[in-house]
């Protein structure tokens, strides 16, 4: 995969120390199982982690657990996973969908039931508890996303097709990772859908007058 | 709010001040010595050396745990299942990947959130993942690490403040924003100047 748009490494920064909202880090995670380079990024950042744990200050355990703790080491793995399970999710099939969202969709993007949201813009939505939103988005060739900001941050990964907007051309892969300085209208550019998964933390302001009256209703 | 923000900022310098008397005490050394220890722990499964694990890594680990916001009781039973983690992951712990603190940083990471989420933290799990030599720093990670222990004490304080919160409070870029009183945009720049001086300084000489 030809990966030209990269996380930000504030980003990057967040996801290490476990910091960022569930759908943003899915979104990272994605990004991450088709990009060598910012897995690199993200092993330094999570170094940050380990320095940082060998500075804590102690807190002491209970008097008994260590005992305790030398109790339960010879107890089955409960939690052992079943890899079978996941073997048969038919998601996985799909070679748009990245590792990570297998968790939480369970058909190939094309037979997901994505509801309509404005002419040739279709979600679906991924039902994430917690703070912000995170949905896929299908975009029909030439469609364009109504101009929009962003109170707080915006990440987009590409899944398939490709889009447009001030920043640059986006493809299979590449991320738009934006926050609330910047505007942008991105268009369905190829002649596929363009899908791509949104995750933000906070809710998008549209621009127009139109834009904001549907929020509501979309639940953008 | 001016008040609560002054609060938070010295609560946080004084983190920062005491880890950095503390880093000069920690030397390389020590991290190189856990990370062995790790090692041994996955090629035999030694319970004295699981003890001394444990005696070092859960205390640590619990204030780790209790700074993300669980309280004292849940943060014991997730240290526990952190280091039962560690007890039966050892054997996949590279030592030429990551240091034993950051291996064991990332299991209570994930434990940590799954319980307060109710949900999985997101991770790309690539199995026997191999990555490009060109893109990887020069000695092994645990050299790396002593490095970067230096380097965070040399963080300029209001960079070192964005990654004090990000990692032992798990705040998100807008509640940083909110509790310190600067603009998102800030939170985020001074985050990537802090990665990238710390990146620099531990020498990423490859």
């Amino acid at each position: 995969m030809n990966i030209h748009h990269h996380l930000d490494d504030a980003t990057l920064l967040s996801y290490a120390a476990g910091a960022l909202p569930q759908g943003m880090a899915l979104l990272v995670a994605c990004h991450l199982s088709w990009c060598p380079g910012c897995r690199e990024k993200m092993h330094q950042a999570e170094a940050l982690g380990g320095a940082l744990l060998d500075t804590v200050e102690e807190t002491a355990m209970a008097e008994d657990a260590l005992e305790q703790m030398m109790a339960l080491l010879d107890q089955p793995d409960s939690k052992a996973p079943v890899v079978t399970e996941l073997k048969r999710n038919p998601a996985a099939q799909d070679s748009a969908v990245p590792g990570p969202l297998e968790h939480y969709i369970d058909q190939p993007l094309d037979r997901l039931s994505w509801k309509m949201l404005a002419p040739g813009i279709r979600h679906y939505d991924l039902g994430i508890k917690g703070e912000g939103s995170c949905r896929l988005l299908r975009i029909a060739p030439g469609t364009a996303v109504m101009p929009h900001g962003h109170k707080g941050n915006e990440l987009t990964l590409i899944l398939r097709g490709s889009y447009s907007d001030e920043f640059g051309r986006f493809r299979a892969g590449d991320v738009a990772d934006l926050d609330s300085e910047v505007n942008h209208q991105p268009i369905a550019d190829s002649g596929e859908d363009c899908i791509c998964l949104i995750a933000t933390d906070a809710p998008l302001h549209f621009n127009s007058i139109v834009g904001r009256l549907v929020q509501p209703l979309i639940g953008l | 709010m001016g008040k609560d923000n002054n609060e938070a900022g010295d609560d946080v310098n004084r983190v920062v001040e005491n880890s950095a008397l503390k880093v000069a005490r920690e030397s390389g050394e020590m991290q190189q010595q856990w990370s062995a220890k790790l090692v041994v722990l996955g090629e035999r499964k030694d319970r004295a050396v699981f003890a001394e694990l444990f005696s070092h890594f859960a205390p640590r680990l619990k204030s780790y745990v209790i700074r993300l916001g669980l309280p004292d009781a849940a943060a014991e039973e997730v240290v526990q299942e952190a280091m039962l983690s560690v007890w039966r992951k050892a054997h996949l712990y590279r030592p030429e990947k990551a240091a034993a603190s950051t291996w064991i940083f990332t299991l209570a990471r994930n434990l940590c959130i799954d319980r307060m989420r109710k949900d999985r933290y997101p991770m790309c799990e690539l199995p026997e993942e191999e990555p490009d030599p060109s893109e990887r720093h020069a000695g092994t990670d645990s050299l790396v690490a002593d490095r970067i222990s230096a380097a965070l004490s040399r963080l300029p304080e209001a960079q070192a403040q964005v990654v004090y919160l990000s990692f032992y409070e798990g705040r998100s870029h807008s509640e940083i924003s909110e509790r310190l009183g600067v603009p998102l945009g800030s939170v985020k720049s001074r985050m990537r100047l802090a990665f990238d001086k710390l990146r620099e300084l531990w020498g990423d000489e490859a």
